[in-house]
């Protein structure tokens, strides 16, 4: 089995196991070790050929295997490279790597229009936790960003498409999970969108995972929407007999009511079980559910009470700092 | 007067036709190779050629060919990349305008050589006209027997087909190109697997150039060892240049590898000069590689003469040097912009941008908006280092190298003609008349070299 | 920029969309070069022969006939229609002058051949002139750049271009009763 080293962790793991998939391994192995798992806007580990196209989760080869003839070191997309033994990987120990997921991070931000306050994504969005973790603090983007009019796809979705980030994630759950996609990314470049194209509904089934699956708040819950702010609510796993799922969830409470029902998210903020749409729609009644206990939510960087603290990054100082010097920097906007 | 090894016969009466491309000696190689030679020695001989990817890469072509996976009952396919829309480039026009068959010719040897049954040419969707060139080279060699079942009683069976694309420079990139044969966007695909091993309909495939598929024909007719004495160390053999710009001659030119730049330029025989004005600037190989300035195009940072071949023309790195890639030359006159040219070349990466990946998406855009606001007189200094900054930003860290051939040229512009950049911040009413250096050339600085 | 989606509906346009008996042969040619279960190769060729039978433009009810006849999802066929460059997905005049505007052409005067074109069709490159004869495009590297500045119309290429060969060029146009396409032998 080859050997990996990342962030001088190292792990052994079966061949064709991905970068970021070793890193997950470690992260798993001993919580205190997470740091050196990359973030990922796009790739989603059930969902196949998804991945390398938000550049998120780029690490630094910088020591290729023996058997690899390709010049190292070299940036590459750690969720679609897979390991070879006795390769050498930095995530958070190599300064030009952060610089590059800065990077990443602020073209993914230059177009987006940072409408968290009116967004039904915020506190749960990774695109929030990256531009906190990684952005500048001010956007040196000085121009007219591309916007869209939001539109309803069905009677239950919203799409933002202003906040679409291009994971294309949405698509492969259609082209995966359910047996008619009528929707996918038309037009080239950056007026590249998700769409239907004509007026169309999107519905079916499982179609309601695209909800869940989207890393921003480009695809919305309208059964949800302006309900509440997630950090108001109170979630809980639940479970119900479904024909159709697993019928496995997480309500998102107020009280006895039921605001929200949602797939259940493991540690990578990954759906464990894709759930159908009458689970997360037609059963806002808490009686049709068996509760099952508090949902544990891993707060990783964005805390309430009107409070911000980075456990994240000060965990990958602690750990890194020695090193890094430069690191220290990464809390200074760029200029 | 160098040798001509791909455009020998271009111009003779019916060179375009079967019967006058087989009275000047067409379709030797095919004979030569089915008959006389094995696959392998086929490969052979174009390993010894030295031959390298004419597209703008310049890989070794048999190295390439012998990465091919051959899995028992896979079928294998060639693919010709004739999707030429690297700006600055019209040589494979030419050829397959000119003397289609050479083109049809090599890809029957060569599919020879990789047990490839059937192959595809992926023609531009601009280059219609030729689609149907092509299509009339394919049906009178296929009538003739030089396509089809048991060819020349070798039992080797081989049949082209010709794809038209409809508008995309990213189709030109390997991957994206086999996505749009297989009818989809042409989204770069993330390698590793690379073509040889999985390609088209997920099969192992090669994918070259026009240019490469026929030069196979002269390595085969004279042997790989002939090929290889034309050229200088590692550039062996000749190359198509296209040639544009603000030169007296523009048009198509094989060279032997090797030619100085100079003369190149200079002679009658090739560009004849700059057209009325002093030279400014070259861009040697398509608008993807790093634009060089007069002096540094002329003579490499160790003041020896700078070559037409691969090693000379990117001596000194990106610092003082450049590429030869597809061949696209181009040249500028003194009259000329370099902001409004690295506008120019940024707004077409910005076109071309599949979406796909973010950082050259929203990167090339982003670029582009800088440099118009520069080049129409709303700059300011400070967009300089953005500028700077964002090509950094993209530059190795996209799926294609679409992202790279959008930062090179901004950084080149950057690194050789900073003082214009600065310039155009400076005195933004004069740039606000296009064409504000026409009466009064900028004069630059130049740099002091290291070598 | 601003809103780029726009509220499109199957009644767009013209009359419902139907290939002609040669066109279908044609496909069924283009269809028969793949391997058995790879028919969606033959989309790029088959979107530019309906585009040439619909006035030049692909409609939705155009490219929804596409997608029945290789037998794929209408998304499918809108995803890839909206990639490319060459597929116009509005209406365009009877003749599409496409001039290249890329670096080898800027500096050959690609810019003072738009400006031209401009002025004498009255119109902004992407506008259709009122009469519908003339829609002018501004395209990036048409592979044409030894012969500087130049333009595409239909499957033709017009180069060496002056302003005095552009109205020549367009005064023979005004008098062409059909259409040039990309398809056109």
């Amino acid at each position: 089995m080859p050997k990996v080293t990342i962030d001088n962790i190292e792990i052994e793991v079966p061949e064709g196991t991905t970068i970021l998939q070793a890193a997950r391994l470690i992260g798993e192995r001993n919580a205190a070790d997470r740091h050196v798992v990359p973030p990922t806007m796009c790739y989603y580990s059930s969902l196949k050929t998804s991945g390398g196209y938000c550049r998120t989760c780029i690490v630094k080869v910088t020591k290729g295997s023996d058997k690899d003839p390709r010049p190292m070191p070299k940036p590459v997309a750690s969720c679609r490279t897979n390991v070879m033994d006795g390769m050498v990987v930095a995530n958070t120990t190599d300064a030009d790597l952060l610089d590059a997921r800065r990077a990443v991070t602020e073209f993914l931000l230059i177009n987006h229009p940072l409408d968290c306050p009116i967004c039904d994504q915020a506190g749960e969005c990774h695109l929030q936790d990256l531009g906190y973790e990684h952005g500048l603090e001010a956007s040196r983007y000085q121009f007219e960003r591309r916007t869209f009019d939001p539109i309803d796809i069905g009677t239950t979705i919203k799409l933002h498409m202003n906040r679409c980030i291009l994971c294309y994630r949405c698509v492969k759950v259609a082209d995966q999970l359910t047996d008619g996609r009528v929707h996918g990314v038309i037009n080239r470049g950056d007026v590249s969108e998700i769409s239907t194209y004509i007026q169309n509904v999107v519905e079916n089934d499982f179609s309601g995972n695209v909800i869940d699956v989207c890393p921003v708040g480009a695809l919305t819950d309208r059964t949800f929407r302006f309900a509440s702010r997630v950090w108001f609510t109170n979630p809980v796993d639940a479970h119900r007999d479904c024909p159709k799922c697993s019928g496995k969830a997480v309500l998102w409470l107020k009280g006895q009511e039921v605001l929200r029902v949602t797939g259940r998210k493991d540690q990578w903020g990954e759906v464990e079980d894709f759930i159908c749409n009458e689970c997360r729609f037609e059963h806002k009644d808490l009686k049709a559910w068996t509760v099952e206990g508090p949902r544990k939510i891993d707060r990783h960087s964005v805390i309430g009470q009107g409070h911000y603290e980075l456990k994240r990054q000060q965990r990958m100082l602690e750990s890194a700092a020695p090193n890094v010097p430069e690191l220290n920097k990464a809390k200074q906007p760029d200029r | 007067m160098g040798r001509k090894l791909l455009l020998e016969h271009v111009g003779k009466p019916g060179i375009q036709g079967l019967e006058g491309y087989r009275a000047n000696g067409g379709y030797r190689s095919v004979e030569k190779a089915l008959r006389t030679l094995t696959p392998e020695a086929v490969l052979e001989e174009v390993k010894k050629s030295g031959l390298r990817g004419r597209g703008g890469a310049g890989f070794p072509t048999g190295m390439k060919w012998s990465f091919m996976a051959k899995p028992p009952g896979v079928p294998r396919y060639l693919v010709v990349n004739a999707d030429e829309s690297e700006p600055g480039t019209f040589k494979d026009r030419y050829l397959m305008e000119r003397i289609p068959h050479l083109l049809v010719e090599g890809m029957i040897t060569a599919s020879f050589a990789l047990g490839a049954n059937v192959s595809y040419i992926y023609i531009r969707g601009e280059y219609f006209y030729i689609h149907r060139i092509l299509e009339r080279a394919i049906g009178e060699a296929r009538a003739a027997g030089w396509l089809g079942k048991n060819i020349l009683g070798s039992g080797f069976d081989h049949e082209i087909h010709v794809q038209i694309g409809a508008g995309a420079y990213i189709c030109g990139e390997e991957t994206a190109l086999l996505e749009s044969l297989e009818g989809k966007r042409g989204n770069p695909r993330i390698k590793p697997p690379f073509p040889a091993v999985k390609g088209l309909y997920d099969c192992p495939t090669v994918v070259n150039n026009v240019e490469t598929i026929a030069a196979v024909v002269p390595i085969i007719n004279d042997g790989g060892e002939e090929y290889a004495k034309i050229g200088v160390g590692k550039s062996t053999g000749t190359k198509l240049i296209s040639a544009g710009g603000n030169i007296k001659r523009p048009g198509v030119y094989e060279i032997e590898l090797g030619l100085p730049c100079e003369e190149f330029l200079n002679s009658d025989e090739w560009c004849g000069g700059v057209e009325g004005r002093a030279l400014k600037a070259v861009v040697p190989g398509g608008s993807s590689v790093p634009i060089v300035p007069a002096e540094l195009f002329f003579k490499t940072a160790k003041f020896e003469p700078r070559l037409m071949t691969y090693e000379s023309l990117a001596d000194g790195g990106f610092q003082t040097g450049t590429m030869l890639g597809s061949g696209g030359f181009y040249a500028y006159n003194d009259a000329q912009c370099i902001v409004r040219s690295t506008w120019n070349h940024t707004r077409f990466y910005h076109h071309e941008s599949c979406g796909q990946c973010s950082p050259c998406r929203e990167g090339t855009g982003w670029m582009e908006k800088v440099l118009h606001r520069l080049e129409h007189g709303h700059g300011r200094m400070d967009d300089i280092d953005l500028l700077w900054d964002i090509q950094k930003r993209i530059e190795g860290n996209t799926i294609c190298p679409l992202g790279d051939a959008a930062a090179w040229p901004v950084a080149s512009a950057i690194r050789h003609f900073r003082d214009e950049f600065e310039f155009h911040a400076t005195h933004p009413t004069k740039v606000k008349d296009p064409k504000h250096f026409e009466k009064e050339p900028f004069v630059r600085k130049p740099k002091p070299v290291e070598a | 920029m601003g809103a780029t989606i726009k509220a499109i509906t199957r009644t767009e346009g013209t009359a419902p969309f139907a290939f002609s008996e040669s066109a279908l042969a044609e496909c069924r040619t283009i269809i028969a070069r793949y391997p058995e279960g790879r028919g969606k190769s033959a989309l790029l060729p088959i979107l530019h022969i309906a585009q040439a039978e619909n006035d030049g433009w692909l409609s939705v009810d155009a490219m929804d006939a596409v997608a029945q006849l290789l037998g794929l999802r209408h998304i499918e066929v809108y995803e890839v229609a909206s990639f490319y460059s060459m597929f116009n997905l509005h209406p365009v005049g009877r003749h599409v002058l496409e001039v290249c505007q890329t670096t080898p052409c800027m500096l050959r005067g690609s810019d003072d051949i738009v400006a031209h074109v401009e002025k004498r069709l009255g119109i902004h490159a992407g506008e259709t002139t009122k009469d519908g004869l003339f829609t002018l495009k501004t395209v990036e590297c048409l592979g044409s750049c030894g012969t500087a500045p130049m333009l595409q119309c239909g499957a033709k290429y017009h180069e060496d271009l002056t302003p005095a060969k552009v109205d020549a060029l367009i005064e023979t146009l005004r008098n062409e009763p059909t259409r040039n396409n990309y398809t056109d032998r």
